[in-house]
């Protein structure tokens, strides 16, 4: 590891610099999105079904679209926004002129997307908490998670965007990996009661399931053991895919 | 030595980029790189900051080796890269204080640095605008500056006129100079000769990865060249009867239709054209002899797209 924190903070400030000339642009959505969400399913579809998970439907739903924000804000600032920096802006060659190295970048990226997934989820848990659908205090404790998704999310789509030379191939990422992992990480319905046993491993293996258990049972106020795996999983393939994405960026930078 | 590069050669696949090259940058000098575009000037550019590694050979950059310590190194160089790399939402102004940052530079040298540069590279007209609103020439004196931030002894500019309008090219030499007489070395890239000549005390001439000759620009001319140059049209089958007599010692060169001819003294030739042509002036060019010249004796190929 070759992290100077000094230098890697350098990286995060050139975002943050350029985020902040339109930041009241970059964050309204961010508030429009959980209000739709909550309208149209929540009390659409939601009039429809009485009870899930124990819970009216608003209220299963919280916590599982903190955590989707949190994943969109990271994943699209090290998917478009990352590539266009690295493949059509060239400001990390810019950077490798300096004494910044490949691993500072990476670190100031990482850190930078879980910024984001920090405003994104923030903004949305502001929303919920406003109209009464996060239980106060126990629900704080999503705080936490959230940077938590960010660093996940970070990791998978740093590690896909290295790998491709192709800005076009993002779509794919989105609709056949983030849509997907949207719909089906117990975000909308309870997972383990519509899978038979031997399928459960399933869904295990899906990375938006652990920070949507972990916000849940923030949201409920429950510790169990099961929460020590879901953090294992965060902690172990994030690790794995910043390893893989270290090798890719000095490949890309460094040739 | 600023910078001493040790038989040192890059392979890309198949492609051998940079061909057991060695050089060796004095403190204060202005050096410069010649040769054509894939000559593999960048690529030992790169190897010299750092951010190529070498397929073998060594390169030290104020006596540190570069592969053991690129942050020590980095931290004494600037480097304006062939493309301007600026962040166009911003102004130069705010560009500046990023790239600063880079550095690590803090308030309030990061403010002071900021006016040094823009006094000096004259951007004090459109310091707030946008830099997506600047023309190519002020974009690149941004650039520059952007790679002096730190203020280093050593500046590297990879083809630092390419694409610029003859004055905006003079005002950045005059710039470029003004560097070297406070004390900062020079190591630049070009494929404009005038460029070399001009601005350069010592020049390499690169082709093929290889350096092929290096010298003071003077010094190359006269070891491989006669003075002047007598240029002009001629079809090659018509070169042997149009020169037949001629006696005194010259050297020539041919680039499609063009005839070069290298002699001390262009005279004689002159009225031995003039007596062929029988009154039917023909345009002839004469001139000082040049680094493009030396490079088409070395190469057969001349410096701006090959042949």
């Amino acid at each position: 590891m070759n992290i100077s924190p000094s230098h890697a903070f350098s990286v995060w400030r050139r975002n943050a610099v350029l985020y902040r000339r339109t930041w009241m642009w970059n964050i309204l959505p961010n508030f429009f999105e959980p209000v739709f969400y909550l309208l149209s399913i929540g009390i659409g579809v939601g009039a429809y079904i009485t009870q899930m998970g124990g819970m009216s439907y608003m209220e299963f739903l919280a916590p599982g679209l903190v955590c989707v924000a949190a994943m969109n804000g990271a994943s699209f600032e090290v998917t478009y926004n990352f590539f266009v920096r690295l493949s059509y802006q060239k400001a990390y060659d810019a950077m490798l002129t300096t004494p910044i190295e490949p691993d500072d970048v990476l670190a100031g990226e990482v850190l930078w997307a879980i910024t984001r997934a920090c405003i994104y989820g923030g903004c949305f848990f502001a929303v919920i908490a406003l109209v009464g659908l996060a239980p106060l205090p126990s629900a704080l404790w999503v705080f936490p998670v959230i940077p938590l998704a960010g660093l996940l999310f970070a990791a998978i789509g740093i590690a896909f965007s290295l790998r491709i030379s192709n800005i076009d191939l993002f779509s794919f990422y989105f609709t056949l990996f983030l849509t997907p992992l949207f719909l089906f990480s117990d975000v909308f319905f309870p997972l383990h009661e519509r899978l038979s046993e031997g399928w459960l491993w399933v869904a295990e293996v899906l990375p938006l399931l652990h920070p949507v258990r972990l916000a849940r049972a923030a949201f409920r106020g429950e510790a169990s053991l099961i929460l020590l795996w879901d953090l294992a999983y965060i902690l172990a393939v994030t690790m794995l895919l910043l390893v893989w994405a270290r090798r890719g960026i000095r490949k890309r930078l460094m040739n | 030595m600023i910078v001493e590069v040790s038989s040192v050669s890059k392979r890309f696949g198949l492609r051998l980029a940079v061909d057991d090259l060695s050089l060796e940058v004095p403190s204060g000098v202005c050096f410069g790189l010649l040769g054509p575009n894939g000559a593999g000037k960048t690529t030992t550019l790169r190897m010299i900051y750092g951010v190529t590694r070498p397929s073998s050979g060594t390169i030290r950059v104020f006596g540190i080796d570069i592969a053991r310590d690129p942050r020590t190194v980095r931290s004494r160089l600037g480097v304006t890269l062939q493309q301007n790399v600026l962040i166009e939402a911003l102004s130069p102004e705010e560009n500046l204080r990023v790239f600063g940052r880079y550095h690590l530079l803090r308030e309030p040298e990061l403010s002071r640095r900021i006016g040094e540069l823009i006094a000096f590279l004259e951007l004090s007209s459109h310091a707030t605008v946008p830099v997506k609103h600047l023309s190519g020439g002020f974009q690149r004196r941004l650039a520059i500056a952007l790679s002096m931030m730190n203020r280093p002894e050593l500046l590297i500019l990879d083809e630092p006129t390419t694409g610029l309008d003859p004055a905006v090219r003079l005002a950045l030499w005059s710039r470029i100079r003004e560097l070297q007489a406070g004390g900062t070395t020079v190591l630049l890239t070009t494929h404009y000769m005038d460029e070399a000549q001009r601005l350069c005390d010592h020049v390499a001439i690169i082709s093929g990865g290889k350096v092929i000759d290096e010298g003071k620009p003077s010094d190359l001319i006269v070891n491989h060249l006669a003075r002047e140059t007598v240029e002009f049209d001629c079809a090659p089958e018509e070169e042997s009867a149009m020169l037949n007599g001629v006696s005194f010692p010259s050297h020539r060169l041919r680039v499609g239709r063009r005839l070069m001819i290298y002699l001390d003294d262009a005279t004689l030739l002159i009225n031995h054209i003039r007596h062929y042509d029988q009154g039917d002036r023909r345009a002839l060019v004469v001139r000082p002899t040049n680094l493009e010249d030396v490079f088409l004796a070395l190469t057969g190929t001349s410096l701006e797209g090959g042949q």
